[in-house]
């Protein structure tokens, strides 16, 4: 039975569709309402808040932490400076994508990392000769997520820090309403985001002060469909759904390099000394990986017309799918697999996430998706396109810099 | 050295008015690389799509308030996401009473089923099944607004086709619901509403949407048509059709212009076009007030049809026959909109809070014979004393409207007649007569309003005529009754955004599809001049 986060006397009480889902071990809501929308829009448009307590956490501290995490993760932590976050990938001995999490260096030596699965047990095998702690923290720390355009304003006034300055994945030792805690610049949306880390005791405190800073901009708690729908527009790849972690697949054909699963820009070869490194170089010295993920954008004329010829207006679950659908090449050969779709309501496009066949993920290559009106089996256009398929510019904006750059202009 | 739009240099088309079409047309052919200039008379782009600050921390969505059926295919093409464009969904229909809680209709429908079963069980079990049946029905009008026009009396082959694909849609609706378009087209609003149902509390605000933008009853024939009109509402796996932009309406319209600009498209604000000039049967371009000269290959205009062809190209270049169907064009308009900036929250007497209810549209409609009635005063000439209010508090959907706090309020009201008894031109005398019994029928159900409220903004006919260059006050460019839609928007023969003068083009709501921020019209005349190698 899963357990209750922190925030769940809040939560709880909100959730009017009972919709829950099990979450690394907590019960972690779909939607409050009867369907997402709403949480979805405001995640889009002003903000939402979404428990984020059930990720993994670990707290590394020692000599060596720094030199650990490097050897463990994709990147060089050892160049991480203090209020900074890093994205990066975990790879096993065979080069095959593990996890994908974050890195954050809290300053004093100390270091938390957060992934959607556990590796204390990795991390132990693979500390030998660092000098090094790592700690289990993830029930000792809840998180909330804050994510959307109006996010600094509402945090602002509650947050003991200047978010202004804050930027795109820094993280910052700061009161969160008068409780101690962090707060990052950092979330699963792609947009100006923060994520709020603190003691599970002080979880209903601050979420109360969230909510009362934020009723008045239209600030609306939300769950993991609508997060879902923002994951898959900003282009983001969900571990045990578009790759899967090397250590829960049976079959080596379900394995995935970081390369395989759009991972790729995490990792630098010619640094030395990680786990993974090896295997890869021989892969490259092949010739490299032979799939790609990539975003394909499909024909919502065709989708009209296909359900047209069943007499029925053109329907889609109003949440992301994450049934993988087969994609096929002009000459209806399979090439590969959609593993995440959505309807994008922002952008009115049918977005999906693919892992192809190289070459077939070429920017612009027009392929064939399976699609089943009425159960049968029908195809319509996919083309590869540039993801993230939303990327606005606050997500990376700070108000400090660009004053501080226009003010050096003048 | 000449300058482009002079006449060794001309542009290869002006577009005559920024509204939202004028906008879309135009971006669609800077996008297939032409050069473009739109001029707007007013200091900012948007038309009758526009967000206004009239009163200090406080944005007003000027004239229209919401969109539902602004095109998919647009907002890809054009990139409007990416050019700003933010739409929320509504939240709630919700139709107060004076005496009791009223009726709240949601996107969910079980929310809804309990509501409606409150007023009759039967009823909230028919609910359903008639938004399925009109759903049915939609789907066989929906390709009509995303294609020109059919022309009934052409032998091309596309015509042809587009006509026998017609009639195939319609026998492929089957018996009945051949049945249920004959009864939509030929019936009142409530009539038809009420083959379905038997709560009036039900049917009256169901019935709204058929008189919205016409001079016309919710008792009167032909009302059931433009009720499917509005049913229409894009289905795009999300279960509701109407939305919210943020920033006001006004935010469409720079998305679009922000859109046009990136492909190149010069827009100039300020130029108020008094002439388009015509040598030859053909236009050349325009006459700026003020006198400067612009040549164009083409000349669009977005603006309403008979201001175009009576004031900007005059009677002496059009075909008498063509001048007379012109002016039979239905126009009169029966609207105004009231723009209130609120000090603070006010309830609603029977459903206090700013929750969930009140952030969608609200309908003060309280039964059948009160919208009747709002029509009887309008019918000899005087504005409704109980008007038909659709109210909508853009500070709730987007917290930008207004400071932290404080509210804005948006009220489209019907019925306002543009020919009052005393003349048109007497409208601005009784212009803050018609506020005064606006605010004074939502006091009733909002007690505490008037002390609330910060500023007014009271637009009447003759204002919307005056200010925006709506013809008569009509929000649509000219009634969406069946005999002014398809193949006879404007008027027959000209339904393909072409005109009786060549050179000169039509791409506002006055043409196929009709009005409502749609960018249709739009969008649909630029692709078929493209296609006709016409700019």
């Amino acid at each position: 039975m899963p357990r209750q986060s922190p925030f769940h006397p809040r939560t709880a009480a909100l959730c009017s569709s009972y919709a829950w889902k099990e979450w690394a071990g907590y019960a972690a809501i779909c939607n409050y309402d009867a369907h997402s929308e709403r949480e979805y829009f405001a995640f889009r448009h002003t903000a939402g808040m979404i428990d984020v307590s059930p990720l993994y956490k670990y707290d590394v501290r020692g000599k060596d932490a720094a030199a650990f995490l490097a050897h463990v993760w994709t990147r060089d932590i050892t160049r991480l400076p203090p209020g900074r976050v890093v994205y990066g990938t975990m790879c096993n001995e065979d080069g095959y994508a593990l996890d994908d999490g974050t890195v954050a260096n809290l300053g004093d030596g100390r270091f938390r990392v957060s992934s959607s699965e556990p590796w204390l047990g990795w991390y132990g095998r693979h500390a030998r000769g660092f000098d090094v702690t790592i700690e289990d923290e993830t029930d000792k720390i809840a998180a909330l997520s804050v994510q959307g355009p109006r996010a600094r304003e509402i945090l602002q006034p509650m947050v003991e820090a200047d978010l202004d300055a804050v930027r795109f994945f820094g993280v910052r030792t700061a009161a969160l309403a008068g409780k101690p805690g962090w707060i990052s610049r950092t979330g699963y949306t792609g947009d100006l985001g923060y994520e709020l880390w603190m003691d599970p005791e002080d979880a209903l405190h601050v979420w109360d002060s969230v909510i009362a800073a934020g009723t008045d901009y239209g600030l609306q708690p939300a769950g993991l469909d609508a997060m879902d729908v923002t994951r898959i527009e900003a282009g983001f790849v969900l571990q045990g759904i578009d790759y899967v972690s090397a250590k829960n697949c049976i079959t080596e054909s379900l394995k995935s390099t970081p390369e395989d699963a759009g991972l790729g820009w995490t990792v630098k070869l010619d640094r030395e000394g990680w786990i993974g490194r090896d295997a890869l170089l021989r892969e490259r010295d092949r010739g490299g990986s032979t799939w790609q993920l990539v975003g394909l954008e499909l024909s919502w004329p065709e989708l009209e017309a296909l359900y047209d010829k069943y007499k029925l207006p053109p329907h889609l679950a109003p949440a992301a799918c994450r049934l993988a659908v087969p994609v096929y090449d002009a000459g209806g050969k399979q090439v590969g697999q959609a593993t995440s779709s959505t309807w994008s309501p922002v952008q009115k496009r049918y977005l999906a996430l693919a892992q192809l066949h190289r070459p077939f993920g070429e920017i612009g290559t027009e392929l064939q998706i399976e699609h089943t009106p009425e159960f049968e089996r029908c195809r319509i256009t996919a083309t590869v396109v540039e993801k993230p398929f939303y990327n606005p510019p606050a997500k990376t904006f700070t108000p400090a810099r660009a004053a501080k750059s226009k003010g050096a202009a003048a | 050295m000449s300058t482009l739009g002079s006449k060794s240099n001309p542009y290869d088309a002006i577009v005559v008015g920024a509204g939202h079409n004028g906008l879309t047309c135009a971006a669609y052919l800077a996008r297939a690389g032409r050069k473009v200039l739109v001029l707007e008379r007013r200091p900012l782009v948007g038309g009758a799509a526009v967000s206004e600050s009239l009163y200090p921390g406080f944005t007003y969505s000027v004239c229209s308030y919401v969109v539902s059926l602004l095109r998919p295919w647009i907002i890809r093409d054009l990139d409007l996401v990416k050019h700003g464009l933010k739409i929320v969904p509504l939240e709630c229909s919700y139709t107060p009473q004076p005496d009791d809680e009223g009726l709240c209709r949601w996107p969910d429908p079980d929310k809804t089923r309990r509501e409606i079963a409150r007023l009759s069980p039967r009823d909230a079990d028919t609910y359903p099944e008639f938004g399925r049946a009109v759903g049915r029905l939609s789907r066989f009008v929906k390709p009509f607004i995303d294609s020109p026009a059919p022309d009934p009396l052409s032998l091309k082959p596309k015509d042809l086709f587009q006509l026998l694909g017609m009639g195939r849609a319609f026998r492929e609706l089957g018996d009945d619901l051949t049945a249920l378009q004959f009864k939509l087209t030929t019936m009142s609003g409530v009539d038809f509403l009420r083959e379905w149902f038997e709560s009036d509390q039900l049917i009256a605000p169901m019935s709204c949407s058929g008189i919205i933008g016409t001079f016309l009853g919710v008792k009167s024939p032909g009302t059931a048509y433009v009720l499917l009109h509005h049913y229409m509402g894009e289905i795009d796996g999300s279960s509701r059709s109407w939305g919210f932009p943020v920033g006001g309406t006004g935010a469409i319209s720079e998305a679009i212009a922000s859109s046009a600009r990136s492909f190149g498209a010069e827009i100039r604000c300020n130029a108020s076009v008094e002439t388009i000039t015509v040598a030859g049967g053909k236009a050349n371009g325009v006459v700026l007030e003020g006198g400067d000269e612009l040549h164009a290959r083409t000349v669009i205009s977005g603006c309403e049809p008979r201001l175009t062809f009576l004031e900007f190209v005059g009677e002496d270049h059009l075909p008498g026959e063509f001048t007379g169907q012109l002016k039979r064009y239905k126009c009169r308009g029966s609207s105004g909109k009231v723009n209130i900036a609120l000090d603070r929250w006010v309830d609603f007497k029977h459903r206090p809070g700013d929750g969930m209810h009140v952030r969608g549209d609200i309908a003060i409609a309280s039964s059948t014979d009160y919208l009747e009635r709002a029509y009887d005063d309008a019918k000899y000439g005087d504005f409704s004393q109980k008007p038909y209010i659709n109210l909508v508090f853009p500070s709730l959907l987007d917290r930008g409207m207004a400071p932290p706090g404080k509210h804005v309020m948006s009220c489209f009201v019907q019925y306002a007649p543009y020919d009052i008894k005393e003349g048109p031109s007497h409208w601005p005398q009784k212009r803050e007569a018609f506020g005064d019994a606006v605010v004074n029928t939502l006091e009733e159900y909002m007690p505490g309003l008037k002390d609330a409220m910060l500023h007014r903004q009271v637009l009447t006919p003759w204002d919307l005529e005056q200010d925006f260059g709506l013809t008569e006050g009509n929000i649509f460019h000219g009634e969406l009754g069946l005999e002014q839609l398809l193949f006879q928007r404007p008027v027959s023969g000209w339904a393909r955004y072409k005109t009786p003068v060549k050179n000169l083009w039509l791409c506002g709501s006055g043409a196929h599809p009709g009005g409502g921020v749609m960018g249709a019209p739009g969008g649909l005349a630029a692709k078929e001049m493209l296609r006709q190698g016409a700019v």
